[in-house]
């Protein structure tokens, strides 16, 4: 690989744009396909593919490598549960945001290297951009913190959202995304109850849940 | 691929940055059961030091000692490991799977 290759890949990663590098298994020869541009590439049909399931694969002697930006994770809530998501998410390669506008959860201390926002959600949200490679979660339990989140993640191409809380909890969640003016189908994109049914007790199982729910929707959709 | 891979190109690039000589290996085809995904990666340097993983550990040390010659002829290399091959009944593909590992120096 030539080195100008191997920068232009990082600072596609950097970017967050997608991108494939095609090696000729034969003669070592390489090219880099944006995503938008993979259309008029002779792989063109293979390449859909790719990008689309995020597999890489062998054809006629070609090998597509893909190059999608890292996942990401949005935790709205600076609370217990957030710091037993945090360590499983990053494992799992995620870049992992926290945003909780209360200053006294929201501390270095409690969340050591991690992206802080001790901000409203709708004021930093838009600055991040949600998208196809995004997961959010509401962990607040508390309207005013993650309604804004809400709103703005069915707005938004995310491929999963979850809020904690129970069904009573949910129910009088989706009335007020529905006086909000959000329809049925999209406030089913919410999981909520968040996370697989596995029966977790305490905060580190209820995080291996909800990050099960998520690679879940990651690798399988819904 | 998986998104730690692109940590793996971070390295890459790091240890170039330092001078050193580097190849990157990676996993281009898998036949039967298989324990690194098709796109894993590993980073060598020409003192065999490497991060990543293309198979797990199975043949981890074979492909350090291929991406060495790499790195000194500048050719990159398709090797092929798996249990019908010589060289796994010495490395040891112990899933009894078959990898195909693109071997490239980065230069």
């Amino acid at each position: 690989m030539k080195r100008d290759l191997l920068e232009q890949l990082l600072a596609a990663r950097a970017n967050r744009q997608a991108v494939a590098l095609i090696t000729n298994l034969g003669t070592g020869e390489q090219r880099i396909v944006p995503r938008g541009a993979a259309a008029a590439d002779p792989l063109a049909q293979k390449l859909d593919e790719a990008f689309r399931f995020d597999q890489p694969g062998s054809h006629e002697g070609h090998f597509i490598n893909i190059h999608n930006p890292p996942l990401r994770l949005v935790i709205i809530g600076a609370v217990h549960i957030a710091q037993s998501v945090i360590p499983i998410a990053r494992q799992l390669g995620y870049d992992v945001t926290v945003i909780d506008p209360r200053g006294a959860f929201a501390t270095g201390a409690r969340f050591p290297g991690i992206a802080l926002h001790a901000e409203w959600p709708d004021e930093v949200i838009p600055r991040l951009g949600l998208d196809p490679r995004t997961a959010l979660i509401a962990l607040t339990h508390d309207p005013k913190i993650d309604d804004p989140a809400l709103h703005a993640a069915l707005e938004s191409e995310v491929f999963y959202i979850g809020a904690l809380g129970s069904r009573k909890t949910q129910a009088s969640r989706a009335q007020r995304l529905k006086d909000a003016g959000f329809g049925d189908g999209q406030i089913a994109r919410i999981h909520g109850p968040i996370g697989l049914s596995i029966g977790a007790r305490g905060a580190p199982e209820i995080a291996v849940s909800i990050m099960g729910e998520v690679t879940r929707c990651l690798r399988l959709g819904g | 691929m998986a998104a730690s891979d692109h940590t793996i190109l971070e390295q890459a690039a790091d240890w170039l940055k330092q001078g050193r000589r580097v190849a990157l290996a990676t996993v281009v085809e898998t036949w039967g059961s298989a324990p690194q995904p098709i796109g894993s990666q590993l980073v060598i340097d020409a003192e065999g030091n490497f991060f990543g993983s293309v198979s797990g550990g199975c043949v981890e040390g074979a492909v350090v000692t291929e991406a060495i010659d790499i790195i000194a002829s500048g050719k990159p290399s398709l090797l092929q490991f798996g249990v019908a091959d010589e060289t796994a009944w010495k490395v040891g593909l112990a899933c009894g799977g078959r990898i195909g590992v693109y071997v490239e120096p980065i230069a």
